[in-house]
């Protein structure tokens, strides 16, 4: 038994100095505080070098200053510019309309995912994955199609029919992980007492949600906010364009005349708003990004 | 083999202080047990010894070298975990030999010494398993078997027991005592259980609050608490603690003349309360004890029994029958009758006052174990 | 439960997925179905209710069209070069996030800015900032000394693939990095303390706990990551339009199906993307598999 201790040699990591070891962790310290800065600078300066660009005008803009010049030139003229106002409001109208339809969907459909038992439940769930991960290019001679007998051509609200392909499947997935989450025993309570399921899940189920609903709509309006080639292929005219179709498509007379100053306070305007809400529901909405993918 | 110092160690979280000032010597060999309720900061100091937590303040002396700033890695200590910690996709013998993989001393070389420890824990035909196929117990000789490879100077343990069930724990508790004996390093252990800490035990750590209680084998601490909380934390069934005058009017016990009476000369402290053990107290006829109260319930362990009476300041006191149950009835008055060695008597501050009826061994039969008791 | 139980549970489930089900067949199955019948066709946006079958034609168009194959390139390229540098990086700053280190917070909130920012901005913002004359990265590289005049980084042809690159590591590495510190996170913390103690060295550490214990999630990010970048569109759309050196797949059909009107070929071509979507998938899904059973 006293065979490990005896006839081999010690297993002692050398050691140095405690002045030396202090020193290293310094070191190590003051580097990743470096890394830190570093990292934070890539990740902001181009944000903020949008809003600083946004508030200088004229010679200004093509100036190195890094403190904005604070004039609110641009922004004025882009609240009055009617056309932009309009794709702003669409791309609201868009975006609200397809998360209260996709999370209403998806809380339904989550429910039955992540709480009742039946048969094929994997293929299902296989299904929606799959959908989620269609490339759209591959509906959209299909899709143009579908608008078309719809009567929605060059319609915002064919927008919204056509977001529902990426973002019902998103919001199930992360909505049934979410509920998959809960104790089981508050429903199985519930059950025992006689509550349908559909009175589970409306009374019970979803006024605890809240939290997870408000984390899986912000990510599903997103989505929407950021959604491109459906809304450059649908929309035709300019006052139907979303914003980041209306972003994409200022340009120039010439290449030296490029808007920058406009594009930049446009830019700004369409991502503050969202880039406020993000960073007050931080924790929540890490929580829905990474809840489908970690345990999926 | 090494000697642990630590002198006036502090660790605060911002403003919250864990551990305040705490000052221990731990001689080479010895086998030390901390212990204390749960947030006394017993687990932080043992992490502040093995260099994953920094000290705030103060020193850590490895056999007279100070460590303090030497970083985990190059202490020379091992650590037990609690949940084992052992790495999910390496089999039992990686888990093993994978400190030595560091070392270059070659594959054999590594793959006998895992052996010889296998074997010695009688984990050696599991070598080929991962972790997750183990039970609770396996996994731990596996987390022990970890630490012994590396032949340490120190073995750390941070409550290694406390996931297993009563019957493992006992078994593991005598496997850990053999390997103390065999291989005679120095141990620094914590747990809450206070069965582990008598049985394992040189000598006995008491935290609470981030201090040192008391330090003392674990009989001193038994005879000879140095307060009120030692008093109260090591023994079970807790001592029955009282004010002076316990109870009132009927009954109402009164601390014989001059019992103290040295102490209070001495230290100008005068007693407060009095403390004494349930194994050292009896039940006698109501007008023939030294106090009385109402028996209220009786709860039968089999070969003991534990009474409860309700004194007249509604306190409850606990008394251990051995053997043979109590025949007195419940809700009726009984007398409880005890010694005035066996009295604990405690100042405004909780310390214990000497007294002159104080012996040596002043609890009767105490080293029959009784005070082993598994939670 | 009882057989008739189950049955009952059955059909509330299959009442509760019943909108869903729907919706999908809709804006999924249906669209996708006719993209593939059209594939088979000689059809016009203009008119798509006039047409004649021509078989495989339309796919054998494509694949005879050296553009589409430049396509390919670009889009492979683009995809494993932009995912290998998110991976690595996103790794890099999952491990800083995960240190005990002061301004953690902070970055683990600016890190969420880049991701919330729409495709078209983060173009914008960056075409901006890398413009030839006015661009901050130019001034700033000048000022330095690095280089003596400004850079054309979007205009030159040999440039722009790195450019599109660039802007996607810099968008989609928040992302990897949320995904990746999840997985880190559920590495239990004494693990990690037991190889320290036991004088495990950092690279050691590193290479043989933790980067295995984190190949799950960094596998699914991964995939989650390809299977975006091989359908990229907006990027390079909104970069550089139909520059051919960073046509990806995607807008090759979309130039076809859109700009040419061409309903058939461009059905064929967005079939074509499908199928390598598809191809990519069951690959890095394989190679997930194959890795997860090897890991049991």
């Amino acid at each position: 038994m006293s065979t490990a201790t005896a006839a081999s040699t010690p297993v002692r990591a050398k050691r140095r100095s405690s002045a030396y070891y202090r020193l290293q962790r310094r070191l190590r310290r003051a580097m990743l505080g470096v890394l830190i800065l570093l990292v934070l600078a890539y990740t902001l300066f181009p944000y903020y070098w949008a809003i600083v660009s946004s508030t200088k005008q004229g010679a200004e803009l093509y100036t190195t200053v890094f403190l904005p010049a604070l004039n609110f030139t641009y922004y004025r003229q882009l609240f009055n510019n009617s056309v932009f106002m309009g794709s702003l409001v669409n791309s609201v109208f868009v975006a609200t309309a397809t998360t209260m339809l996709s999370l209403s969907l998806g809380i339904i459909t989550a429910y039955a995912l992540g709480r009742m038992e039946f048969p094929h439940k994997r293929l299902m769930l296989m299904a929606i994955l799959m959908i989620s991960i269609f490339p759209q290019i591959a509906v959209l001679s299909g899709m143009f199609e579908l608008i078309n007998t719809l009567g929605l051509y060059n319609r915002p609200s064919a927008l919204v029919v056509t977001y529902l392909l990426s973002t019902v499947p998103f919001t199930t997935w992360i909505l049934t992980t979410f509920i998959r989450e809960f104790p089981r025993e508050l429903e199985e309570a519930a059950l025992i007492d006689g509550c349908s399921h559909f009175r589970i899940l409306t009374r019970i189920l979803l006024p605890l949600m809240g939290p997870s609903l408000a984390s899986t709509g912000i990510l599903a309006f997103i989505l929407c906010w950021h959604e491109f080639l459906f809304a450059l292929t649908f929309m035709l005219t300019d006052e139907n364009k979303t914003v980041p179709v209306a972003i994409g498509l200022i340009g120039g007379t010439t290449r030296y005349e490029y808007p920058f100053g406009q594009i930049m306070a446009a830019s700004v305007t369409v991502t503050l708003p969202l880039i406020i809400v993000v960073l007050i529901f931080q924790r929540r909405i890490v929580a829905g990004l990474t809840a489908g993918a970690v345990k999926g | 083999m090494a000697s642990i110092a630590l002198s006036s160690v502090t660790k605060a979280y911002g403003t919250h202080k864990v551990i305040r000032g705490v000052d221990l010597e731990i001689a080479n060999g010895e086998f030390v047990v901390f212990v204390g309720p749960s947030g006394c900061g017993k687990s932080t100091l043992l992490r502040i010894v093995a260099g994953l937590v920094p000290a705030s303040g103060g020193q850590v002396l490895i056999d007279g070298e100070d460590v303090t700033d030497v970083p985990a890695s190059k202490r020379g200590v091992a650590f037990v975990f609690q949940s084992y910690a052992l790495y999910p996709h390496m089999s039992v013998e990686r888990n093993i030999g994978f400190a030595l993989e560091t070392l270059r001393i070659g594959k054999e070389a590594i793959r006998s010494k895992v052996d010889t420890v296998a074997r010695m824990l009688k984990v050696d035909h599991l070598l080929a398993r991962r972790p997750r196929e183990l039970s609770g117990g396996q996994r731990q000789r596996v987390a022990i078997g970890r630490a012994l490879v590396r032949e340490p100077e120190i073995f750390l343990f941070d409550e290694p027991l406390s996931n297993l069930d009563s019957d493992l724990r006992m078994e593991m508790r005598i496997e850990i005592a053999r390997l103390h004996e065999t291989l005679k390093t120095t141990m620094v252990y914590v747990t809450h259980d206070q069965a582990e800490a008598m049985t394992l035990a040189d000598r006995i750590v008491v935290l609470n609050q981030g201090s040192i209680e008391q330090v003392g084998t674990p009989l001193e601490l038994y005879q000879a608490p140095a307060n009120r909380f030692v008093a109260g934390f090591i023994g079970s069934p807790r001592m029955n603690f009282g004010t002076v005058p316990v109870g009132t009017e009927t009954g109402a016990f009164v601390l014989p003349a001059g019992l103290v009476a040295d102490a209070a000369a001495s230290g100008d402290r005068q007693p407060v309360s009095i403390g004494v053990r349930p194994e050292a107290l009896s039940i006698v006829a109501a007008d023939a004890g030294r106090m009385s109260g109402i028996l209220e319930r009786v709860e039968d362990l089999g070969h003991e029994h534990f009474a409860y009476i309700r004194l007249s300041d509604e306190s409850i006191w606990v008394v251990r029958v051995a053997g043979r149950p109590p025949t007195e009835r419940r809700n009726q008055p009984v007398g409880l009758s005890f010694a005035d060695a066996d009295i604990f008597v405690f100042d405004a501050e909780g310390k214990r006052i000497e007294h002159r009826a104080a012996g040596p061994t002043p609890v009767t039969d105490a080293g029959e174990g009784r005070l082993v008791h598994e939670r | 439960m009882s057989a008739k139980l189950a049955r009952r549970e059955h059909r509330t489930a299959w009442l509760f997925l019943a909108p869903l089900v729907l919706v999908m067949l809709m804006v999924a199955v249906w669209p996708l179905g006719r993209t593939f019948f059209f594939s088979f066709t000689d059809a016009y946006l203009d008119d798509p209710t006039v047409y004649g079958m021509v078989g495989f034609a339309n796919f054998i168009e494509v694949i005879e069209d050296p553009t589409w194959w430049n396509a390919v390139r670009n889009t492979l390229t683009f995809a494993f070069i932009s995912v290998a540098i998110e991976t690595l990086l996103g790794l890099g700053i999952a491990l800083l996030l995960n240190e005990a280190i002061p301004g953690r917070g902070l970055l683990r909130a600016a890190i969420l800015v880049p991701w919330a920012i729409p495709v078209v901005v983060a173009t914008k913002i960056w075409e901006w900032m890398l413009n030839d004359q006015f661009g901050v990265f130019n001034r700033i590289l000048i000022s330095l000394g690095v280089i003596d005049h400004g850079i054309a980084w979007t205009a030159s042809s040999s440039l722009i693939m790195g450019v599109v690159i660039f802007v996607d590591v810099w968008m989609t590495t928040p992302f990897m990095v949320l995904l990746i510190l999840a997985g880190l996170q559920t590495i239990p913390g004494e693990m990690m303390e037991a190889a320290e103690v036991d004088g495990i060295p950092a690279w050691k550490r590193f290479w043989s706990i933790t980067l295995p214990l984190l190949k799950p999630a960094i596998g699914v990010a991964v995939l989650f990551r390809a299977l975006d970048a091989i359908r990229m569109f907006d990027l390079a759309y909104v970069l550089a339009a139909s520059n051919q050196n960073v046509m990806t797949v995607s807008i090759y059909a979309h130039d076809r199906l859109v700009s040419f009107q061409e309903l058939g070929v461009g059905s064929a071509a967005s079939t074509w993307v499908f199928l390598l979507v598809a191809l990519v998938a069951i690959i890095l899904i394989g190679a997930l598999r194959l890795d997860r059973s090897a890991g049991n």
